[in-house]
Order: structure tokens, then C-alpha cells, then sequence
């Protein structure tokens, strides 16, 4: 029925090629056509930042990204902060400020404050807070979410 | 370790109550494997969708679905027509999941696909063709009540045109309803003339609540599989596994031991999953016409349309006082929009009346309710179930009243403040309650009549920010609600000889953290670390049963019947080591994943060796005990009057504010907060569910509006529909009242829905302390605060309406 086109890219560090559908975006295929159901759907329309990958070191929602435009790039998913030792920190100040209740806005929340505190190291209250606008939370009211990323930057100070 | 040493270890008194437990099921949500509902795929799965009303209000003259079905891909195409046996669902039982004849509402369903893939069942529902005749469209529910309004489920005919086809007992949905009243309240305790008659001071204003939806961010869906032999499997989001599992074999016709219900982790709840909708009975439907899995999914504008919503409601309320600062009477009038069918949320009037007669101590008390039907979204249960409505119009008629006698309003509220020991107009006993220390702990905390006084004095000068502060309080059931003859909840615990406990809970996980609170009290009798746990809470065919996740109660409910089952088990285990070791029962303990010396803490043996000598010996044993917890509540009698929960929660909000008087936007600085919630079981866990209130009441307060025109939503998604981003939060400063309640698990009371309950209130009272002018009206948007401080806002007055 619809165009499909072959596409190679990097996804957390691994090799893929795929054959996507042209109409299809990113959050489809990493979904549906690749399998990895970490990034979610919450909108589908750039509004609530569950869908958040990064994409050669950029945040994004994955939802308004076509994906043959992966083709060539090196993509990273909630799954690919596994073996991160830094991303370990962030998951790890999440569970332990409480930052996680029903759990389906957090991981868009963690690839958002992974690419926020590669950018800034050390991120204040209003910097994380301004950093996490795009990424909606209907549970924890974001208090425990901005403590847990502002905490994880200010333990990186004093080792 | 030489036994000798380990005889002499002393193990410490430690406990986990009130300590900040991080939720069990974190680690696997932050790394992104949690599978919820949208990431569970079964091998021959179908994808289900459904074609909605393009009208608001018609006939429906035809369908017709023959180029749908011809479409390659496509297996089932439904309407009712294909599906004889329809039973009518809803709370009043007042429509048909695939609607028959006319379709009411933007949201309706008419016709619905099973079909290989998403993109197939999109392209099938493009080919339905569907012939429609207008009707005239009511969205006002004043115009509902209006003499010779149109019917929104008028008596059918018979082919004769008479009614006598029609039985008794049968639903609205078969046979209509001669009027436009889905459901009427009233409720009255004293003589409100009475009580006019002994009052000073009287104040009546009409208060107008508007529509707001939960946004889950996980949105809805279902998969429904039929085994060969006819069994049900679900993967559902339901709050109600149990009570729903009856329903669900009703509307198949079957027997409901045939069905089982797993429940994935939740994307949010909040009371949305409350009721059984038309798309999970379609994706029945489907699945079983199709013999194949059928996943159903919604997108998020679908969410919109077809989620329930809080219901919006016009409120006149009259009250009155002495001058020396006695409350008299309260009477109320509300009209609730039920929307086009009839969900849990035309019942929040059980909520709204109790705090109308109990909140404060007031000795006339007179409620009515009219739920009446509309062309418009119908409303469903909400966290907070009615109550936002009741506390908005409540505490903003407290400071009213405060200032026309001149009595200072935290003085005023103290004085008719509920205490320990009162039961109520409304039969409401009151055995633990904390109310006042909420009010002046709060009012403290937020350096309350200081500012409020300042504040008042500033309003003239020059500047366009001005400052505000207002407090609001609230008052819910806090220990069950006893809305159905049981309001129980099974346990079955079970020990392995590791000393690991698996705790097969009936209350479902939200997403509110109730297993890792239960666990906490599990652990807390045993002895036992929180990681020896794990919990089962999620498959009908494991779990005791449940009356669901509802009314605040699974702490209390679902924690009282865990700590029974602990209890249990720790006495069988006492009793094995006593007759071991030659000791009294009472003389040990179980500390530390040991069983212990009461008296001095010493080792007596490890508590794992001890359940494997168990285990392993000729008369073999488990440790495996099941309790069930019902509260001592009672069921309200007709007049809505018993002592309905096994306790009761309450709590003060002060909310500060500065409102741009150039520009009418209201921001949110701080929120103040004192909660009586009996005892902190899960300090982070409970610290979460109130910042998470906070800032859903103050989305109800200042941005979320979802809007209806003529019965079409203009907002179904979340650009136009605003959900507070984490920019705008306002500073939460939290204090926990520890009334201990007598029957709460280790003291505690419910507090899930509390938070959310008086945010809106107290900005009311915020933005008139800033600037002098009242809000009548929700939301609190840049234009309508704009609109009342340049007086172009008329007076809102809504008479009462009397049924004839
Ligand atoms: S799903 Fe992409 S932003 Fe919401
Ligand atoms: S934790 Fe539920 S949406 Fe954020």
C-alpha cells in the first residue's frame, strides 16, 4: 500500500537497518517496527515530551520526526541509558526523590534531564525547571522530578 | 560466625513507618521497561477501532458497511445492528455501547473495525457510510430543564406507536425517560427557616464550575482475548476489577467466573477507570466475533473526546450566620451537566452534601441536586468526586461571611471547626479529627493574617501586581466509603523458607504507590526488610477480592486487611519458635529477619532457618494466611445519612497569589498546606500524592478548561488544552497533621483525593484578598480575571429550580 524506504542509523550504539514505512515517525518505528516500547506515546503532536529520544546528542520528540530522517544519525533511547554510567545517577535520584508515581511521563522526563545535564552540568531550580516545560507530568505535580535532576547535577560537584 | 556470637546479637527496634520509601516499582518505570497496556502485544492480535458520531444530536437513518468489510485486512465490521443482544451499560443503564438508532453526543459510537493493522482499521472506518437526520442540540443544561425542551432519551414507540411494547424494570436506555432528570438528590437535616430566622448575616451567591478532564498521560485502551473454550481474558486499566468482572459477563451474556481481568501498570487513574465504557465492551465485542486477541488503543484527541470528565455544575448557595460568629444554616441548589448518558458523575452529590452539612458544625442544612441530561461529554468520577465543587463555593462563603460581621475568618472558621468526638447532622461520627490543628498550623506556616492584613492594605496603591493570600479547608472520607453493602478488601500472604513475604493484594496499583505502602506494613509486623516483598495485585484469578480503587480508601481498606494477614502469620511463626525453643509466645519477636527476645532484642533464631525447619520436617507446614477487612462503616440510609466511612481526612490550604491587574494573569507563588491524614505511613510516597494534588487543583483553579460549543469540544488536545508545565508550579510548603486514627493501619487515613480538594478555593480567596473582587466563576483565566476587575463581569445568578 505505502512507500517504504531503507534506512541505516545508529540506535544506542548499535548498527540498525530498517525498511520504514515513508509516512511513519520516529516514536512508530522505534515502537512498532524495532520493539523498543520504552519511549512512549502521550500526544503525538510535540505537546507532552513522552515520546523524548536524542538524537545526535540532541533531545527531540520522537513523535514529529519522521523516520527515514534517522537515516545516517546516531539515536538514543531511555533503553540506551542502560549501560550509562551517568544515567545511572539520574534514574537512580529519580527512585530515590520520589520523582515516579504511575511512571508513564518519566522516561521522556529522563532523556529530556540526561540531554539538559550534558548541556549544564550543574542546573539550578529555574534552569531545570525552564529545561522540563515541554514534558507534561499528570501525577507528581514535577516538584520531585526538578529536586531529582537538580540533586543528580549537584552531587557532580562534590564527588 | 560461631554460634556462641550469634546468640549474643542484639537486634535494634527499627521501623519503616513514617520513613521516605522510594516506590517499588521505580527502578523498572525510570529505566523505561515497565510494560504498560500500549507495550503488550499478543501473537494473532487484531487492532480495533471505532467510528464516532459525526453529529451532535440525530437519528441515525443508516449505516452502511459494506466497503469496510470488503477491504482487504479488515475481519470484523460491527454495528448494533450485528449485535442483538446489547445490554445497556453506564451507571443509570442508559446506553448501548454501539448506539441504536440515535446517537447523542460527539463521542458516540456507531460502528467499530477489527482489522490486521492500526492503519487498516482507519482506512476501514473512512468507508462506513452512516445517513443521519439532525435533532436539535440542548448543551445548556437550563435549557434541558425548560418546559418543552427536547428529549435527550425520549420513551421509544412501538411500530404502532404506542408504548405498550415496553416492560416495567426496564432501563433508560430501552425505554426513555419522560424528562431530562438523569438523577435528583435531597438531603436535609434541621429547618433552614429555622435557621434563617436565628442568622444576622445572609449571604447568597450562584458559583459556576466548568469542564475539566484527567489527562492521563497513558491513554485509554484494552486488549480482549477469547480462549477456545469461551473464556475472557482482559488486559484492562480498571479500578474495579471485581465488580467489573460482573458487569463485563453481563453484557457477553456469560458467566463471570469465565472472565479473568490483568491490569497492567496504569498511565494514570484518578478516578477515570472508575466505570466500564463503551470501548471495552466493543473490544469484547470484537474479539469475540473476530476469535482473535483485539488490542484497543485511543489517540490522545480520542482520549479527549471519549474519557469522562469532572462535572461541571451551576451552584446557588445561601448561608448564614450570627454576629458573634455561629454558623445557622447552608442551603444549596445545584444543577450538574450528567452530559448524554449517565456515569459516576452524577453521584458526587454523595460527596458534595457532606461536606455542605459537615464540614463545619452547622446546625440547618437543606441540598439539592438536579443531574440533568445534555448533547454534551458525560461526566465521570474525578479525584475529588464533587467535592472542588462544594469547597469553592463553601470557603469563599466563609470569608464573606467573616467580613460582613467583622470577625477575623481564621477565628470565624475555628469557631465552627468540626472536633474529635462530634457526629454530624448527616450521622457522621468523628473520631479522629484534626481540623483545627490544620487550620492554625497552616495559617502559621504561611504567616496567614499577616500578609492577608498587608495585603488588603496594598490593593490602592500603585502597581499592577498585587499580592493575595487565601485559605480554604476540606473535609472527606478518609477510611473507605461505604457506597456498596461491603467495603472490604481480601489479603493472602504467603512466606517462602527464605523469609520472603508475596503479598496477593485485592487493591489494584494506580500508580498512587499502595504496594510499596503495603509492603511497609507487611514488613512492619514481620520484621522484615521492604525488599523482601513482592507484590501480586494485578489478575483476577490470583487476587482476593476488592471493591476497587475509589474514595481514598486502599491505604486504609487494602492496609488494614495486609497488616490482618501479617498479624496472622506472625502468630503462627511465634508460636512454631516458642514451642522450638521452650519459650512463651509473647515473650518473642520478629526484628531484623530474626525472631528475637522481646524483652532484650537477642537472636533466637534466624527467621528463614526457621521456616525451612518448617518446611523440611514430617508434619511439613507453610506459613500462608488470608484475611479480609471489612470497615465498621454503615450504608447511608435513604436520606443520605450514616456514619459512611471508618474515618475521615481533612486539611487547610493556603494559597498566595500575584494577580497582574494590567493583564488579569493570575500566578500561583506559594501553596501552604497542613493535612490531617492520621499518621505518615510513606513520607515521600505521601508527599507526592499532595504536590501532584496541589498542582492539579491548581490546573482547575487557572488553566485547564476544556471547552464545549453546541456539544463539540474545541480543545481536544493539549496545545489548547492547558495542563500546568513544571515552570509554573508554585512553592509547596507541607505539614502533616498525626491524629492517629484509632481503626487506620498503624494510625493512618486516606488522603489520595484530599489534595487537589481546596486549591481552587483558597485562590478565590487569594485573588479577593489581592484585589478586592470576588471570582465566581472557574477558570481563573488572564480574561476572565481581566474582565471582573474592569466590572465587566455581570452578576452570575442562578435561581433555584423546583421539579413541578
Ligand atoms: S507523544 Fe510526542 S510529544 Fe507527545
Ligand atoms: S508519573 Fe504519571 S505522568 Fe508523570
Amino acid at each position: 500500500m505505502s512507500l517504504k524506504h531503507d534506512i541505516e542509523f545508529t540506535l544506542n550504539g548499535v548498527k540498525r537497518r530498517v525498511s520504514v514505512d515513508v509516512t511513519m515517525n520516529a516514536l512508530a518505528m522505534l515502537r512498532e517496527v524495532i520493539g523498543l516500547t520504552g519511549t512512549k506515546y502521550g500526544c503525538g503532536e510535540g505537546e507532552c515530551g513522552a515520546c523524548t529520544i536524542q538524537v545526535d546528542g540532541v533531545s527531540l520528540n520522537s513523535c514529529l520526526m519522521f523516520a527515514v530522517d534517522c537515516d545516517g544519525r546516531n539515536v538514543t533511547t531511555i533503553e540506551g541509558l542502560a549501560n550509562d554510567s551517568k544515567a545511572d545517577a539520574l534514574r537512580e535520584s529519580f527512585v530515590e526523590h520520589g520523582a515516579v508515581q504511575c511512571g508513564f511521563c518519566t522516561p521522556g522526563m529522563i532523556m529530556q534531564a540526561d540531554h539538559m545535564l550534558h548541556k549544564h552540568a550543574h542546573p539550578d531550580e529555574a534552569c531545570v525547571k525552564r529545561g522540563l516545560e515541554g514534558n507534561l507530568c499528570r501525577c507528581t505535580g514535577y516538584k520531585k522530578i526538578v529536586d531529582a535532576v537538580v540533586a543528580c547535577g549537584a552531587a557532580e560537584v562534590t564527588p | 560466625m560461631n554460634v556462641a556470637e550469634k546468640k549474643a546479637r542484639v537486634i535494634e527496634p527499627d521501623s519503616l513507618i513514617g520513613k521516605r520509601i522510594p516506590k517499588m516499582d521505580a527502578p523498572e518505570k525510570a529505566s523505561g521497561r515497565t510494560r504498560y497496556i500500549h507495550d503488550i502485544n499478543l501473537s494473532g492480535q487484531l487492532y480495533g477501532k471505532i467510528l464516532r458520531s459525526a453529529r451532535i444530536h440525530a437519528l441515525i437513518k443508516s449505516i452502511d458497511v459494506s466497503a469496510a468489510r470488503a477491504l482487504p485486512g479488515v475481519h470484523v465490521v460491527i454495528t448494533a445492528a450485528d449485535i442483538p443482544d446489547q445490554r445497556p451499560i453506564g451507571v443509570a443503564k442508559d446506553h448501548f455501547p454501539l448506539k441504536v438508532g440515535r446517537v447523542r453526543s460527539q463521542r458516540d459510537e456507531i460502528a467499530a473495525v477489527a482489522a490486521e493493522s492500526e492503519e487498516i482499521a482507519e482506512a476501514a472506518l473512512k468507508l462506513i457510510k452512516v445517513e443521519y437526520e439532525d435533532l436539535p442540540v440542548i448543551s445548556n443544561p437550563e435549557d434541558a430543564i425548560k418546559p418543552g425542551a427536547a428529549l435527550i432519551h425520549p420513551e421509544p414507540h412501538g411500530a404502532d406507536g404506542s408504548h405498550l411494547h415496553l416492560k416495567q424494570g426496564m432501563s433508560i436506555a430501552h425505554k426513555g425517560k419522560p424528562d431530562n432528570i438523569a438523577m435528583r438528590f435531597d438531603y436535609v437535616h434541621g429547618d433552614v427557616v429555622q435557621g434563617e430566622a436565628e442568622s444576622d448575616v445572609v449571604v447568597e451567591d450562584t458559583f459556576k464550575l466548568h469542564y475539566v478532564t484527567h489527562c492521563c498521560m497513558g491513554v485509554s485502551g484494552m486488549i480482549a482475548e477469547f480462549d477456545a473454550s469461551g473464556n475472557v481474558l482482559m488486559y484492562s486499566n480498571t479500578q474495579v476489577p471485581f465488580l467489573h468482572k460482573r458487569e463485563f459477563a453481563e453484557y457477553l451474556n456469560i458467566d463471570p467466573a469465565r472472565i479473568r481481568i490483568i491490569q497492567p501498570p496504569i498511565g494514570g487513574g484518578f478516578g477515570s477507570k472508575l466505570d466500564i465504557y463503551p470501548f471495552e465492551v466493543i473490544c469484547l465485542y470484537l474479539a469475540r466475533a473476530a476469535k482473535r486477541p483485539v488490542k484497543m488503543l485511543f489517540t490522545r484527541e480520542e482520549e479527549f473526546l471519549a474519557s469522562p470528565t469532572r462535572q461541571p455544575v451551576l451552584l446557588t448557595l445561601r448561608s448564614g450566620c450570627k454576629k458573634d460568629g455561629t454558623l445557622t444554616f447552608r442551603q444549596v441548589h445545584t444543577l450538574h451537566d450528567n452530559g448524554a448518558y449517565t456515569s459516576w458523575g452524577a453521584t458526587t452529590p454523595f460527596v458534595m452534601m457532606q461536606t455542605f452539612s459537615s464540614l463545619y458544625r452547622v446546625p440547618h442544612c437543606d441540598y439539592h441536586t438536579a443531574a440533568v441530561y445534555t448533547n454534551n461529554p458525560y461526566a465521570g468520577s474525578f479525584r475529588g468526586y464533587g467535592n472542588l465543587q462544594a469547597t469553592f463555593a463553601i470557603e469563599q462563603h466563609m470569608d464573606m461571611l467573616a467580613e460582613k460581621i467583622g470577625m477575623d475568618p481564621l477565628e470565624f472558621r475555628l469557631k465552627n471547626a468540626q472536633d474529635a468526638g462530634e457526629v454530624t447532622g448527616q450521622g457522621m461520627s468523628f473520631k479522629s479529627c484534626g481540623f483545627k490543628d490544620c487550620i492554625t498550623t497552616a495559617a502559621k506556616r504561611s504567616d496567614y493574617a499577616r500578609k492577608a492584613r498587608e495585603n488588603a492594605a496594598n490593593r490602592d496603591k500603585p502597581g499592577n501586581i498585587k499580592r493575595g493570600i487565601g485559605m480554604a479547608s476540606m473535609l472527606h472520607v478518609g477510611g473507605g466509603a461505604k457506597i456498596y453493602p461491603s467495603d472490604g478488601c481480601g489479603t493472602i500472604l504467603k512466606m517462602d523458607d527464605f523469609a520472603n513475604v508475596t503479598l496477593i493484594t485485592g487493591a489494584s496499583e494506580i500508580g498512587q504507590g499502595s504496594e510499596t505502602v503495603l509492603s511497609q506494613l507487611v514488613c512492619e509486623e514481620l520484621g522484615l526488610p521492604i525488599s523482601a516483598v513482592t507484590v501480586v495485585n494485578n489478575d483476577t484469578a490470583i487476587t482476593p477480592w476488592d471493591v476497587g480503587v475509589h474514595a481514598s480508601r486502599t491505604t486504609f481498606i487494602a492496609g488494614n486487611s495486609a497488616i490482618g494477614a501479617a498479624k496472622k502469620a506472625k502468630s503462627k511463626i511465634l508460636a512454631v519458635a516458642a514451642k522450638k525453643y521452650g519459650t512463651a509466645e509473647d515473650e518473642l519477636d520478629l526484628r531484623g529477619g530474626f525472631v528475637i527476645q522481646a524483652a532484650s532484642g537477642e537472636v533466637v533464631v534466624e527467621l528463614s532457618k526457621l521456616l525451612r525447619n518448617l518446611h523440611f520436617q514430617d508434619k511439613a507446614e507453610l506459613v500462608m494466611t488470608t484475611f479480609y477487612y471489612e470497615p465498621p462503616s454503615v450504608h447511608q440510609d435513604k436520606g443520605f445519612k450514616g456514619d459512611v466511612s471508618a474515618a475521615y481526612a481533612w486539611g487547610s490550604q493556603v494559597v498566595e497569589v500575584e494577580v497582574d491587574t494590567d493583564t488579569g494573569i493570575v500566578r500561583m507563588t506559594k501553596v501552604t498546606g497542613a493535612h490531617d491524614v492520621g499518621r505518615v505511613l510513606n513520607r515521600l510516597g505521601i508527599e507526592g500524592q499532595i504536590e501532584g494534588g496541589v498542582v492539579m487543583g491548581q490546573g482547575y483553579a487557572l488553566t485547564e478548561d476544556l471547552l464545549i460549543q453546541n456539544g463539540v469540544m474545541k480543545n481536544p488536545n493539549f496545545r489548547d488544552y492547558k495542563l500546568v508545565t513544571a515552570p509554573e508550579i508554585p512553592e509547596m510548603d507541607i505539614a502533616f497533621i498525626e491524629s492517629m486514627d484509632g481503626e487506620g493501619p498503624q494510625g493512618a487515613k486516606g488522603v489520595g483525593e484530599a489534595p487537589s480538594i481546596c486549591i481552587a478555593a483558597a485562590t478565590a480567596n487569594a485573588i479577593a484578598n489581592a484585589t478586592g473582587v470576588r471570582m465566581f466563576e472557574l477558570p481563573f483565566t488572564p480574561e476572565k480575571v481581566y474582565r471582573a476587575l474592569h466590572g465587566q463581569t455581570p452578576k452570575l445568578y442562578w435561581k433555584p429550580w423546583k421539579a413541578e
